[in-house]
């Protein structure tokens, strides 16, 4: 027959070796199939097998042990055309190696067909064991020969959601198994069953590939035969930016900072630390200040301490640290437990804003006490104390911040916004 | 950096969640045309390389636990040549260290990456403006070169939100992407003028094009110690060593008289900033160098820096990496090192190193 797809007469394996036959059947099934060359991307895995690149006229891409049928995966979705033919060449090495991307391309229905040489060792550094070494085969490395069975590869794809799955013997004319799978959309996958010339016939001498199937137990069949989807790859064209211009704050208020202040409020987890931080951040955007906001709460985001450090600044903030905060805001004993060392060493210049119904502590700081909690429950204690926060520093118009809350989230709360204004408005909220 | 990226014109987010690389893909499901959730990051890392293959361009985000296990895949992309760009989000190592602790500890891993000590295009972010800029310029990097850029910033940056100036942003133009058009057989590793070879996807219907990761030659045949396989392989390094120019980016403030220089890079770079800053107000003429193209190592950082009688190097690791990087491991008497660990290096501990020595 004349090749269309493998450029030469002389394939580089071992007499006898089952990748041979491998080869040429899939010029055979390819040509069954009508492909035309440059539809069909052959993707190599590292070991004998992996050599055949050059033989091949094809696409080919010869990548790492063990990954091939990840790297086909991501062309495979990558070229997003069912037209396409992909092809991976793997060994029983490489599909132990990469059992998950096995699993995982079957499960997602990759368009592609995995042709696993399984020759039940490794052939290229000396015929160690494979986990698909059958029970009793010996190598090399392994001269009492395998202890327990390998893996059914065929029956694991399958469960993960393969479209065709067939484990068939290298021997004689093969095209057309393989001819079916390729002929399949989505994930397929064969597995042929050959015997190493060079380590499998001489550990195991006189053994014969079929009886050794049989012996074994191997199943030669087809494992799965249904209609499955392709992958189809999203393609999203003209998603909205991240920056949004309706999004920015401009500046709509003056404000009184001569230098950037830095604010460590804590508090308890799902007690709204961090919104009322970003809450206050925007507040300070409106007036024209930089800020800063970042947030430090236990590996369970849910419970415990939550804390933020925020920084407001009449120039752009460069270093973000804030070992010496100048005010440190508490409403809950999380809170308190989290800030108990800064609280401890602050000094005279520090503010310390502390819910009434936390202890007495040790510290140098002017202390300012209130009744958040009492007044608005652990909820929304976080964000009342932003208003006393401005009310004790005046950092920057009390309008400013009330603006922020009644045009965020936040503010969306009624009975909130009627407990604020009774405490800091008594004059009067300004209703959006 | 989200943003900066889709707009320069990466197309594919493919990645598996790390703390504190979060964010990137949290944006990056709202963001770029396709998102690809994979099942871990050497998976991450191969997708990547077969989208790159296919001509798309691909985007991660990790941290040194997902970085490790990429690294012999980013092997795979670099002798592939596959553009694309892996943003490395450092953290407090070794191993998985303190997840949500920031760090500037993986540089020296970075340097060393490649078998046989070649280098990627190492890019830093030195504030909120570089998230932007240096986004842009390391996919440009990418494609330009052919190869994949490693995008390095920290948890500190990451993870804190900053004000900033939405009309200070220049604009940014979606790369352009030349592909081979000629009628010639594609010889995928061919070298032009500047050492780079010309792209063409694995779904060319013109033209056969083969992506090979083990030792080949121009055609991307495996042929072992062949010259010509031996000198594709130098052919590689010199790509990016001789075209160090066309990504080479740093901030240079020369103070008039100033006898010391301060070198800070990433999430430091701020506090040296605010230190140098600080310094010269007060009539101590110090300057400040900020090296954004971390690797290869510019000669330029090393013709500036021994220009000063004093050189102070602040990075947030213990053992001087860049430091090393830089000077080696006989470091020179006039090398110092303002180093630390499980927290943001401050202004003032940089500013006391300097009064140390002078101006």
């Amino acid at each position: 027959m004349e090749t269309k797809f493998i450029n030469t007469d002389t394939l580089p394996f071992c007499k006898g070796c089952g990748h041979t036959t491998i080869s040429q059947n899939t010029e055979k099934a390819l040509q069954k199939l009508g492909l035309d060359l440059l539809d069909v991307i052959l993707v190599t895995d590292i070991g004998c097998h992996g050599i055949i690149d050059k033989a091949f006229d094809t696409h080919t891409v010869h990548g790492l042990h063990g990954r091939s049928v990840a790297l086909a995966s991501g062309v495979s979705a990558g070229i997003n055309d069912p037209q396409k033919k992909v092809i991976v060449f793997i060994g029983d090495g490489g599909a132990t190696i990469g059992m998950q991307h096995l699993l995982d391309a079957a499960h997602n229905g990759y368009n592609m067909t995995v042709v696993i040489h399984n020759n039940m060792l490794y052939g290229m550094t000396g015929g160690q064991p494979s986990e698909f070494t059958p029970e009793g085969f010996k190598t090399p490395t392994l001269p009492k020969g395998a202890t327990h069975k390998g893996y059914d590869i065929c029956a694991l794809v399958a469960a993960a959601g393969a479209g065709y799955v067939s484990r068939i013997t290298g021997i004689g004319d093969i095209s057309g198994q393989l001819a079916e799978a390729f002929s399949r959309d989505g994930f397929s996958l064969v597995e042929v069953m050959e015997i190493c010339p060079s380590y499998g016939i001489k550990s195991n001498p006189g053994m014969k590939l079929k009886s050794l199937i049989e012996e074994a137990g191997i199943e030669i069949r087809v494992y799965a035969d249904n209609a499955r989807q392709t992958y189809a790859t999203e393609e999203r064209q003209n998603l909205p930016t991240l920056f949004d211009p309706k999004l920015a704050i401009g500046q709509e208020f003056g404000h009184e900072l001569d230098k950037a202040v830095r604010i460590f409020l804590s508090g308890t987890a799902g007690e709204g630390v961090q919104s009322a931080a970003e809450m206050m951040v925007r507040a300070g955007m409106r007036c024209g200040l930089h800020g800063t906001k970042k947030g430090s709460y236990p590996v369970t985001v849910g419970v415990g301490f939550s804390a933020s450090n925020i920084i407001l600044s009449p120039e752009p903030v460069l270093y973000t640290g804030a070992p010496n905060p100048d005010v440190v805001i508490i409403t809950s004993e999380d809170g308190l437990k989290f800030a108990g060392k800064i609280v401890g060493g602050a000094s005279e210049g520090t503010l310390l804003i502390i819910d009434s119904s936390l202890p007495e502590i040790h510290t140098g700081a002017r202390v300012v006490r209130h009744h958040f909690r009492e007044h608005v429950g652990g909820r929304n204690a976080m964000v009342m104390a932003m208003f006393e926060f401005v009310r004790q520093t005046k950092a920057i118009p009390m309008k400013a911040l009330e603006k922020q809350f009644l045009e965020g989230k936040i503010g969306a709360n009624e009975k909130l916004r009627e407990q604020i204004k009774e405490v800091y408005f008594p004059a009067g909220i300004q209703e959006s | 950096m989200t943003e900066a990226l889709v707009r320069a014109g990466a197309e594919v987010f493919i990645g598996y969640p790390i703390t504190p690389a979060n964010n990137l893909y949290l944006y990056a499901g709202r963001r770029y045309p396709t998102f690809m959730a994979a099942p871990d990051e050497i998976t991450t890392l191969q997708w990547m390389c077969g989208f790159s293959a296919a001509g798309k361009l691909p985007v991660t985000a990790t941290s040194f636990p997902g970085f490790a296990l990429m690294l012999e895949s980013i092997n795979m992309a670099y002798m592939m040549e596959l553009p694309m760009v892996i943003i490395l989000v450092q953290r407090l190592g070794p191993a998985t260290g303190t997840a949500t602790c920031g760090a500037q500890g993986d540089i020296g891993l970075l340097s060393g990456m490649l078998s046989g000590g070649y280098s990627l295009p190492v890019i830093s972010t030195s504030g909120p403006d570089d998230c932007w800029e240096m986004a842009d310029h390391a996919l440009k990097t990418a494609v330009d070169l052919r190869t994949p850029v490693i995008l390095l910033t920290s948890k500190e940056e990451v993870m804190t939100q900053f004000s900033f100036d939405l009309d200070s942003l220049a604009a940014i133009e979606s790369v352009k992407r030349e592909y081979y058009q000629d009628d010639e057989d594609f010889v995928p590793y061919r070298r032009d003028e500047r050492g780079v070879p010309a792209f063409l996807p694995v779904s060319s219907k013109r033209h056969q094009v083969r992506y090979t990761a083990s030792t080949h030659n121009e055609q991307g045949i495996l042929e072992g110690i062949t010259p010509a396989a031996l000198s594709n392989t130098i052919r590689i390094h010199e790509k990016i060593e001789k075209n160090l120019d066309a990504y080479l980016h740093y901030e240079y403030s020369r103070a008039s008289g100033a006898k010391t220089i301060v070198l800070a890079y990433g999430i430091t770079a701020n506090a040296a900033r605010e230190a140098v800053a600080s310094q010269n107000e007060a009539g101590v003429p110090v300057s400040l160098l900020i090296p954004k193209t971390m690797l290869p190592v510019p000669g330029l950082y090393l013709e500036l820096l021994n220009s000063y009688e004093n050189i102070v190097i602040a990075e947030e690791n213990h053992t001087g990496l860049y430091g090393r990087i830089l000077f080696g491991a006989a470091q020179p008497d006039n090398v110092h090192f303002v180093t630390k660990i499980g927290h943001m290096i401050s202004p003032d501990e940089i500013t006391e190193e300097v009064k140390k020595h002078g101006n």
